[in-house]
């Protein structure tokens, strides 16, 4: 009996997604053919940008894609294209690999090119072909000149000295079958490898003279021994590694593979149908490895896998047959029928042919088969291989089916290559019984005390009282719809508390019968010492079971004893991991209570009475007969004595602003220019009173 | 009895009004300015009294306004008057130009105060 104590049921629906999500990305490695999946995301990946590709290359790759998979396309770009294409075809300045990309790229749209334009480019192209270039250089002469010979048959492309520039290319190949860029590299790659084989193929179509028999065997026996050096998957594909080339230049597994694809298959094409050397299972296994990629996210990755898929069906190596199943998952209640489709990797159709299910086992015991040979039913309509009732075998589980593919005729048997048994996992999902569930209270020495059968599938509900010297047991029995033992992923029970600690615990098995005891002594500490009532929740669940469920079963009453003074807490409940993104308990702000404040009508009364001794002075000046005879009569003084008191009066009023609203610089700084001016107004106009009442006295 | 201390109370008053009427207009001019400054106060004083305290601050810039002015009104009263000696040297002129001074440096701290 395990025990485990999980903080949320939020743990338990994780763990079975994963476990869902597990089967169903385990279903997705079996290679499927190119679909419609790729053709939506060619156009999506391939469309030009303002009706224009940013380069040759770019168009010929997206526009060979277009023509592999049937996506009429041309019309919308071939305009435009084309004008790019003849400006570089005219062009004296342009480079050989532009050249040998606007030829391929004419070659499909098909662009109106002159003769007299073509045998200039022809004349340039053989020019280039010198003992001493560059395999790449060579290879986008070579490549041009057979593409004009496709294109314009008039024009004269072939070589003269065919068998010198086929031994140029030939001596840079090494012992292994790789080849070096040129005889000053000391580096070979497999990549290289790829485009000597298509100069070379090159080479012998535009031979003027038959190149010696002896010289293509010796080619022919390099690209077994570049195939020897060919990398494998655990799942039966084939691939070339990538490599470095020349420090700089990185090439990733699958641009090598596809570039190997393509010159041995126009090697293959150049010498006519004598290459059936390479076994069917490496063409299979390249294929194999193509289609794992799935699609492809980049543009040149999408290009290379599917144009190299395409030479694979070319007819001049074995056509790889690749048996697909549109379902992996089965279900015993819906009683489907297995289906198989069988096409070449491009998705076209296959040669006549009948699936055979050579034997079927369980994914646990490899030994013991479930079906054997039984041979599927071809439906002519839907073009798919179908099995009736094979789901009268199977249980619930995890299945491997191994499939065969047998065709008709001895002449296919020379083309296609079927790779012999397949094999597919299948995943097989049913309703579980769930029956015999029995939850009962033992007394200390196992004597039952209290025993109720439950019905799982219904929604009765027990309680229960029990303490710590007593167990409970619970008991209940899963069997597969044929009767088998079945073990689901999680057989969970959960005790619950009123304050929310959560126990859960594992239900083992032995055969088709579950069962857990909980000796609640030993569980006391665990539980935390917490008497009281406990929800009982049942949980079985697997990804094949059709049927899982999560069920109250009931309620238990525990009396446990008095928790020891060093017995550890119940943890505090789990926070609900979603109330974060809830709403917020509203704030309350507090605020200092206002002060009491008087009546209104007591301040303005107040008011009025604070004017009163102010009325009170101007009376009492007017009864000492005050006046401004001694006010400055002449002009001068009169005008400094106004300034004087109008500057007094305009401090007094910046004070009242200061207090109103202005702040203490602006105030300081109006008052140093106010200031100033009172100063000197002030000055003036008291010293001349000074003067005049001085005279006054002398007088 | 009664009678005559208020008979001499009354002498006593109508003694000292006469001799203050001696006193010179301009000094009387301040007393007046300085009486009316202590009433302006006392009546903030009584409003206090009645109403609490409460905006303390403004409370104490008004009456404080009233007695720092009243203050200065008597300084320059001391100055102004022609029996004191000690500023016999000192210009009216000149006394009323600091009193002038020092009124607007009051009010500038008390305005800063009165919130």
């Amino acid at each position: 009996m395990a025990f485990v104590r999980a903080p949320s049921p939020f743990l338990l629906v994780l763990v079975l997604a994963l476990s869902i999500s597990a089967a169903i990305t385990a279903t997705t490695t079996v290679p499927q053919p190119i679909s419609d999946h790729h053709r939506s995301a060619a156009l999506n990946l391939f469309a030009p940008s303002h009706g224009s590709f940013p380069s040759l290359q770019d168009a010929y790759e997206a526009l060979r894609v277009f023509e592999i998979l049937g996506i009429e396309e041309k019309h919308r770009v071939s305009t435009d294209t084309c004008k790019v294409v003849l400006e570089n075809l005219s062009s004296l300045s342009s480079s050989l690999k532009d050249l040998f990309y606007a030829l391929k790229v004419n070659g499909i749209l098909k662009c109106k090119v002159n003769g007299e334009v073509f045998e200039g480019i022809a004349s340039r192209l053989k020019a280039s072909i010198s003992d001493a270039s560059p395999l790449p250089d060579l290879y986008y002469s070579i490549g041009g000149l057979v593409l004009i010979k496709d294109q314009d048959s008039n024009v004269d492309v072939l070589l003269a000295d065919a068998t010198g520039t086929f031994q140029s290319i030939k001596a840079q190949s090494q012992s292994d079958g790789k080849w070096r860029y040129s005889s000053d590299k000391t580096e070979s790659s497999a990549y290289a490898a790829g485009l000597a084989f298509e100069a070379l193929a090159g080479v012998i179509s535009l031979a003027s003279s038959e190149i010696d028999q002896s010289k293509v065997n010796t080619v022919k026996h390099d690209i077994l021994k570049l195939f020897g050096s060919i990398e494998k998957n655990d799942d039966g594909s084939f691939y070339f590694d990538g490599e470095t080339v020349g420090g700089h230049e990185h090439q990733d597994s699958l641009s090598t593979t596809s570039s190997v694809v393509r010159g041995v298959t126009a090697f293959a094409a150049a010498v006519s149908g004598e290459i059936n050397q390479l076994p069917g299972d490496k063409t299979l296994g390249l294929a194999k490895f193509l289609l794992g990629i799935g699609v492809p996210g980049d543009a040149k990755d999408f290009f290379n896998q599917v144009e190299s898929l395409a030479f694979l069906e070319s007819k001049r190596v074995t056509i790889p047959l690749i048996l697909s199943l549109p379902e992996t998952v089965y279900s015993l209640t819906t009683k489907g029928q297995l289906k198989v489709r069988v096409s070449t990797a491009l998705g076209s159709a296959a040669p006549p042919l009948v699936v055979k299910l050579v034997r079927a086992f369980s994914s646990g015991a490899k030994d013991s088969s479930i079906i054997e040979s039984k041979e599927l039913q071809y439906d002519k309509r839907s073009g798919l291989h179908v099995l009736d009732g094979f789901t009268n075998n199977v249980d619930v589980g995890t299945d491997v089916f191994v499939f065969e593919i047998v065709l008709h005729d001895s002449h296919s048997k020379q083309v296609y290559a079927t790779g012999g048994q397949i094999h597919m996992p299948i995943y097989v999902t049913g309703i579980i019984a769930v029956s015999n569930a029995e939850i009962g209270v033992l007394g200390d020495l196992g004597s039952v005390q209290t025993k109720k059968a439950l019905d799982l599938a219904g929604n009765d509900v027990v309680s229960f009282s029990a303490n710590h010297l007593q167990k409970l047991r619970f008991s209940f029995q899963l069997a597969t719809p044929h009767g088998h033992v079945f073990k689901p992923h999680q057989a969970i029970l959960k005790f619950r508390h009123e304050i929310k600690v959560e126990h859960v615990f594992v239900i083992g098995n032995v055969g088709k019968k579950f069962e857990i005891t909980l000796d609640f002594l030993g569980l006391v500490e665990k539980l935390f010492y917490l008497s009281g009532k406990y929800d009982i929740e049942l949980t079985v669940g697997d990804a094949a079971m059709e049927n899982s469920f999560i069920r109250l079963l009931g309620h238990v009453k525990l009396d446990l004893p008095e928790a020891p003074e060093k017995a550890a807490q119940p943890p505090a409940p789990p926070v609900d991991p979603y109330s974060r993104y809830g709403p917020k308990t509203e704030i309350t702000h507090l605020f200092r209570t206002p002060e009491k404040r008087p009546p209104q009508n007591l301040s303005i009364t107040f008011l009025g009475l604070i004017l009163l001794p102010f009325l009170g002075f101007l009376i009492g000046l007017l009864r000492l007969g005050v006046n401004l005879k001694n006010f400055p009569s002449s002009t001068v003084p009169a005008a400094f004595a106004l300034l004087f008191q109008l500057s007094i009066a305009a401090v007094l009023l910046l004070y009242v602003l200061f207090w109103l609203k202005l702040d203490l610089f602006t105030t300081l700084k109006t008052l140093g220019f106010l200031g100033a001016f009172l100063m000197f107004s002030g000055h003036r106009i008291l010293s001349y009173l000074a003067s005049t009442s001085t005279k006054l006295k002398s007088a | 009895m009664a009678r005559s201390t208020s008979k001499d109370a009354q002498d006593l008053f109508r003694a000292l009004w006469s001799a203050y009427s001696a006193t010179p207009t301009n000094l009387k001019i301040i007393d007046l300015y300085v009486m009316y400054a202590v009433f302006t106060a006392l009546i903030q004083v009584v409003y206090m009294a009645m109403v609490g305290s409460f905006p303390f601050n403004s409370f104490l810039s008004g009456v404080l306004s009233c007695v720092g002015t009243a203050v200065l009104a008597v300084c320059l009263r001391i100055q102004v008057n022609k029996e004191n000696k000690e500023f016999k040297d000192l210009a009216p002129e000149r006394a009323f130009a600091d009193f002038v001074l020092c009124n607007l440096v009051l009010h500038l701290v008390i305005m800063n105060f009165l919130g």
